[in-house]
């Protein structure tokens, strides 16, 4: 009566989904793709952390964030001054007035290289802050509004005027953030030269690494008790507080692990493309990833990163072939998968792929379950 | 009424809440003994809901007292008094509509109520036998894989009186428990309840007078916020005042 199926960390159906996104991000795409295309579709992938990370906020837990472009510029810049840092030797930058720090400090008349990019001459460091310095501030955000109940809407709004704030932050400190070109012209990572076609390659398939890794751990967490009690917070939160949670304290958990995977996605961004700017911060990057979060289907981890590639794959080839109408047809592409498909890409999955895949499995072997309506 | 007797579980005293000068409850005082079962009634608009919202937090007293086993309710967070040992059913049934029967009760469980807790929490046969009981105990045994939103009306109902009594809480409170149900699941009800209450002290708002002469200990009837009446059923319903305000009509 009690079945164990729900709590084993896998299903077949679930492995099959995973499988056959591994085959085309680690086999399909790097074999039908040129170094420059699939260099592109990295870039995609980098967006997918960010929606995967929606999908727990958003999906499960029925916290829309508007403003995910924060966390993953603060993960790209933390790279990026670290690569800025590296590339900016007294050799390199020796026709500046002050050798030795970054290129746009010297334009604008900075001479010493500020207290806070300090440890950013240490790899090490670099790659704590970029987990850190994302996960605090969404912390310090997701307390302040958490603990005095605010959500919904409200808080939408809110994180939407955060990505606006840190945008116009760094455009306005020009001479410590780059301003509005980013922080640019970034070459190597500990001597290793990122802008060759091999390493741009190797980077590529790391940050599919590091995807699933984040993928795999948004699916225990969905998996787990967390995860249950996330769906009912969003459906009943007096009843999960009169069950005794503490539910801000859930709710800020699973933000701050929302920040942290844009986090990595916002740094393999910086490596793979090599810069890293305010346009990646603010509202419109923010909003982008909530389409492709709705596109792929709030509710489905993998269905997010589907959403964030056939996007991202749209929105180049729309903007290649008609650069006049392209946001036209993006925009046109999202209200016809919000109106047609309301639960996206993953949706169409459930209802139309996923039971016929259960037909042939039942067909095998009579013991598995009749298709029910989908779970999600 | 000895007024300071350590043995009430729930003493609540002077309570009163007033919404922009509109006081709903209005220094309202009762004592509730273990294993007692304390009926609310009253004509609507009396204040019940918002006592039973003071008692578990729900709204923030203007003044007053709810001490409950020594704790001062109203310095507690929601889950906090939860922990203390007290459950509150809704008036409309609050369950978890996109999770199963099983899943609703396993999420009520005492156990893993951190966000680590929660996290690593293992489904094991303590739970498992835990939440078959409960089950077996609200009519909902062979359900249990069922998703709640496809409940009837009455289920639902006692889904979330089981999701209360796997926290076994010393102090239950439920918002009218049988409003809209059919007369077979009303007797069912009262059967359930009476079986829950043996081991523990209850206040229940309810309308039903049949159904309170059924279970009630002692009945209190509200009225603008205050106490009108308090006894036995039977001294209660020959309350000349009582029967002005309320059962009269």
């Amino acid at each position: 009566m009690l079945s164990n199926s729900k709590t084993a960390f896998i299903t077949p159906k679930e492995a099959i989904a995973f499988a056959i996104l591994a085959a085309l991000i680690f086999v399909v795409l790097p074999m039908a793709l040129d170094t420059f295309r699939l260099n592109l579709f990295g870039k995609y992938l980098t967006y997918a952390f960010v929606a995967v990370g929606l999908v727990l906020c958003w999906g499960a837990g029925g916290i829309l964030s508007l403003g995910q472009g924060v966390f993953f510029g603060l993960g790209g810049y933390c790279m990026a001054m670290f690569l800025k840092l590296e590339a900016s030797t007294p050799e390199n930058t020796a026709i500046q007035s002050t050798p030795g720090i970054p290129d746009f400090m010297d334009w604008n008349q900075i001479t010493a290289l500020p207290w806070w990019w300090e440890p950013f001459h240490s790899f090490g460091l670099t790659l704590i802050a970029i987990i850190a310095v994302p996960v605090v501030f969404a912390f310090i955000i997701a307390f302040a509004m958490f603990r005095r109940r605010v959500g919904g809407v409200y808080f939408a709004i809110i994180t939407q005027a955060i990505a606006a704030i840190l945008t116009i932050l760094i455009i306005g400190q020009q001479g410590f953030t780059g301003g509005v070109n980013g922080i640019t012209d970034l070459r190597t990572l500990n001597g290793w030269d990122i802008r060759t076609d091999e390493a741009k390659n190797i980077l590529y398939f790391v940050n599919g690494i590091l995807l699933f890794a984040c993928l795999f751990a948004a699916h225990y967490v969905r998996k787990s008790k967390l995860g249950r009690l996330l769906i009912a917070m969003r459906d009943q939160e007096d009843r999960v507080r009169f069950s005794g949670y503490d539910v801000a304290s859930f709710k800020i958990f699973v933000f701050c692990l929302g920040a942290a995977f844009a986090a990595i996605g916002g740094a393999m961004f910086t490596l793979q493309v090599g810069f890293m700017s305010p346009t990646l911060v603010g509202i419109v990057p923010s909003i982008e990833m909530v389409i492709f979060c709705a596109v792929g289907g709030r509710l489905s981890i993998i269905g997010a990163v589907y959403g964030t590639l056939l996007v991202n794959f749209a929105k180049t080839t729309f903007s290649e072939s008609f650069p006049e109408v392209w946001l036209l047809g993006l925009g046109a592409l999202f209200i016809a998968v919000v109106m047609a498909f309301p639960r996206g890409l993953a949706g169409i999955w459930a209802d139309w792929i996923a039971p016929r895949i259960d037909g042939l499995f039942s067909r095998q072997s009579s013991s598995s379950a009749a298709p029910k309506t989908p779970a999600e | 009424m000895v007024q300071n007797n350590p043995n009430f579980v729930l003493m609540v005293e002077d309570l009163t809440v007033s919404f922009d000068g509109f006081k709903a409850v209005n220094e309202l005082s009762f004592y509730v003994e273990p294993n007692e079962c304390r009926v609310i009634i009253g004509p609507n608009g009396a204040g019940k809901t918002t006592v039973l919202d003071l008692i578990c937090g729900r709204t923030k007293a203007t003044g007053g007292s709810v001490n409950f086993k020594g704790h001062e309710l109203l310095n507690m967070r929601e889950d906090q008094i939860v922990h203390a040992g007290v459950g509150r059913k809704f008036q409309t049934p609050s369950v978890y509509e996109d999770l199963t029967v099983f899943e609703n009760l396993e999420l009520s469980y005492p156990k893993g109520h951190n966000v680590f807790g929660a996290l690593f929490f293992r489904r094991d046969d303590a739970v498992k036998a835990r939440i078959q009981e409960i089950a077996e105990m609200i009519f909902l045994q062979d359900l249990l894989e069922e998703k709640a939103a496809f409940l009837s009306h009455g289920q639902k109902q006692w889904l979330e009186i089981g999701m209360l009594l796997i926290q076994d809480p010393e102090l239950l409170m439920l918002d009218e428990p049988v409003a809209g149900m059919s007369v077979a699941e009303r007797k069912k009800t009262a059967e359930l309840l009476n079986r829950i209450i043996a081991d523990r002290s209850v206040i229940v708002i309810e309308h039903d007078m049949g159904f309170v002469a059924d279970i009630a200990t002692r009945v209190t009837v509200l009225h603008q916020g205050k106490v009108l009446s308090e006894g036995s059923m039977e001294r209660v319903q020959n309350d000349p005042k009582v029967i002005e305000v309320y059962l009269g009509h």
